[in-house]
């Protein structure tokens, strides 16, 4: 897959804010930096407690939620940002394919649930979205 | 389990069953046999006991009329009168009226010299002084003798009575006729060959047996001193084997014995004997007859629910199999998708930077373009594969609606029209009409369709045909759809093998091997079966059956 719709070149923060949380410290890291590009206002954590700590700190408006991460998942996360921040857009992430874990995610408020590895682009798209229907709602 | 096995455990149950049941009736048979046998023996005795007695009573019922007789005659006339030969003449005439047991009659005085004689002979010269019988008589006042000759040559039997008067003895005696007596004797006889007798203490015979030439041996046991009753032996010679009884009469020593001759007597337990043996073996022809059968249907019937039993196993080895896959893979995924996804937005990022940067005027920046693309090209395939691996792991119910089998077909082949064009394959339609709609998961039965599809395009490659067939069988409630495609068919090897995991005929990287696992697992989920039939050279069919109501399979 190609991306190459790109007009920014520089880090212009007029996007949503997005906080990504991810085991996996090669790719939160990656994944803010290319979503930086893309006009985001991005933020990386490791965990899912570090993400409801960052959440209390700043104020966003996408969350992309890793599922399978070691101490608190992705699930028990979202229910926790959606009791506390319900207006909150979460998409799910998951490398740990089948419905079963999105169709639970998706009953707990989550925006979308997407499967690793996944094009930047959708995932762009997704954010986008999400965002809109947050500011809508 | 192997077919000597088998044939062993039907040994096994033949020898058993024969034993528990041969056993018992050969028992029964020997038992009621020798029951019967020596209930036989002891009736058939008991008879001879009371027929012994009976003739023991008519013969001793005879010799006392004959005493009796001659005593009447004895004490009833004076001796003047029994001197007188005319008186004596009449007086034996009278006897003689009745029977003609009585030959002769004779008045004796105490010298022993006949004083007067009624009869066939001229025994007036005799004199009977030293006599046996003479001196008998003197003592016990009345004497029946044993059978002799005497003075006129011919077997007799003398009774005297002793007579008192005038101061004198007198003797008066009467000869028997033995030819009477013989056959008075023999009067009864039972069967052919039974024999009766009479013999003196000494064991010599009083009457003329039957069958001539008695051997001593026979009655031998009886001999000696009388007892009361009737005593029974049986006696086996070279010739034949007899009942004898024996008896001893109450008015003379002598003892009657009666012979029988035990084959004529024990006919009915010979027959018994036959029959006995005629039941006990058409019954053990029987058992053996009933036990083989049911052997043979025991093994038969062993036979076949092996032979299912075996099918099932490997129903189940498949089952597990692919559960074991689907844990395996869902386990892989994540590890294997973390990783990608990192690779994928490493590459991403190196495409930005690619972007940002001057680099375009590097000779190669198309290179470096190229690995990218490769990258992200190859991510996704890894990806791909990883995600038709993933179709394991779900646990998901399927989704169940009515559904006609026959559209779910029309639309899937809609898929493949192009490609179906393209290649020249003719899709031949056999539709039932009366199929009934069916409880089932559509997106599910249209994946495997659309497997099957493509492996069937595959194995044609170009120009064939395909025949899709689909039937209803009421009985099972069961669909049935089946595949049909002329292509090149596949070798034993490969049939053994079709349904494992990663298993694939075509090239590397065009099939992943997991098609046919993943649609054996989604039929068998949906309660149904897949099989099929393959020959090389001739195509292959595949059938599948969907039952019409959805029912869950355990796993």
């Amino acid at each position: 897959m190609t991306e190459k719709n790109n007009s920014q070149i520089a880090p212009v923060h007029t996007g949503p804010s997005v906080l990504v949380v991810d085991d996996e410290q090669d790719f939160v890291e990656t994944l803010v930096k290319r979503l930086e590009r893309r006009g985001f206002k991005v933020t990386g954590v490791g965990s899912g407690q570090d993400a409801l700590l960052k959440l209390g700190e700043t104020k966003f408006d996408v969350v992309i939620l890793d599922v399978m991460m070691p101490g608190m998942d992705g699930i028990e996360t979202l229910r926790e940002i959606k009791l506390a921040w319900p207006k909150i857009q979460v998409i799910l992430l998951s490398g740990h394919g089948g419905e079963e874990m999105g169709m639970r995610g998706m009953a707990y408020g989550a925006y979308a649930y997407l499967l690793k590895p996944v094009s930047l682009k959708i995932v762009v798209e997704t954010a986008y979205m999400a965002f809109e229907e947050g500011g809508l709602r | 389990m192997s077919i000597f096995g088998l044939k062993d455990l039907g040994t096994k149950i033949a020898i058993t069953a024969l034993c528990f049941s041969l056993i018992p009736l050969i028992g029964l048979g020997v038992t009621m046999y020798s029951m019967f046998a020596s209930a036989y023996h002891t009736k058939v005795r008991a008879n001879l006991i009371t027929l012994a007695e009976n003739k023991r009573q008519g013969i001793d019922l005879f010799l006392r009329e004959q005493v009796a007789q001659l005593r009447t005659v004895a004490y009833s006339h004076s001796v003047d009168e029994l001197s007188s030969q005319d008186k004596l003449d009449s007086i034996l005439t009278t006897m003689q009226l009745g029977s003609r047991t009585f030959i002769d009659v004779g008045l004796i005085n105490e010298e022993g010299m006949h004083v007067s004689y009624s009869g066939p002979y001229n025994l007036y010269q005799a004199n009977y002084k030293n006599e046996d019988w003479f001196n008998q008589v003197m003592v016990r006042k009345i004497y029946v003798s044993d059978v002799f000759e005497g003075f006129r040559g011919f077997p007799h039997m003398v009774i005297a009575i002793k007579k008192q008067e005038k101061g004198r003895v007198w003797i008066l005696r009467a000869t028997i006729d033995s030819d009477i007596f013989d056959s008075l004797v023999r009067w009864l006889q039972i069967g052919d060959s039974g024999d009766a007798y009479l013999v003196n203490r000494a064991g010599d015979l009083q009457t003329r047996p039957r069958f001539g030439n008695k051997s001593k041996d026979v009655y031998a046991s009886f001999l000696g001193s009388p007892f009361s009753g009737a005593r029974t032996a049986e006696f086996e010679s070279q010739k034949r084997k007899i009942f004898v009884g024996g008896i001893w009469l109450e008015q003379k020593d002598w003892l009657l014995v009666i012979e029988e001759d035990m084959r004529g007597e024990l006919q009915p337990l010979f027959e018994t004997q036959a029959a006995t043996w005629a039941v006990v073996g058409s019954g053990i022809a029987f058992i053996i007859i009933g036990t083989l059968l049911i052997t043979r249907m025991i093994v038969a019937q062993q036979d076949r629910s092996n032979r299912e039993q075996a099918q099932l196993n490997e129903e189940l080895i498949q089952s597990s199999k692919m559960a074991a896959l689907g844990k395996l893979a869902a386990g892989v995924a994540h590890e294997v998708n973390n990783p990608l996804a990192v690779i994928r937005e490493k590459a991403g990022w190196m495409r930005d930077l690619l972007e940002e940067e001057d680099v375009g005027k590097s000779p190669n920046f198309q290179e470096f373009e190229d690995a990218v693309d490769k990258i992200e090209q190859h991510v996704e395939r890894a990806g791909n594969v990883v995600h038709r691996m993933l179709g394991f792991a779900r646990r998901m119910e399927p989704v169940c609606n009515d559904l006609y089998v026959n559209d779910i077909l029309k639309q899937t082949t809609a898929f493949l029209d192009n490609e179906i064009r393209f290649r020249n394959i003719e899709l031949v339609w056999n539709l039932a009409s009366d199929l009934p709609t069916i409880q089932s998961d559509a997106a599910q039965i249209q994946q495997v369709i659309l497997n099957l599809f493509n492996n069937a395009i595959d194995a044609i490659d170009r120009n064939g045909h395909i025949t899709v067939t689909t039937g209803y069988d009421a009985v099972m409630e069961m669909v049935s759809i089946s595949l049909r495609d002329d292509g090149p068919g596949m070798d034993k090897d490969v049939q053994k093998r079709i349904f494992d995991p990663f298993f694939t005929t075509k090239k590397v990287g065009e099939g992943t091997g997991l098609g046919l696992s993943i649609s054996y697992s989604i039929i068998n989920k949906l309660g149904g079966s897949i099989r099929f039939e393959s020959e090389e050279g001739q195509g292959t069919e595949f059938v599948i059956h969907l039952p019409v109501k959805h029912h869950d399979r355990k796993e």
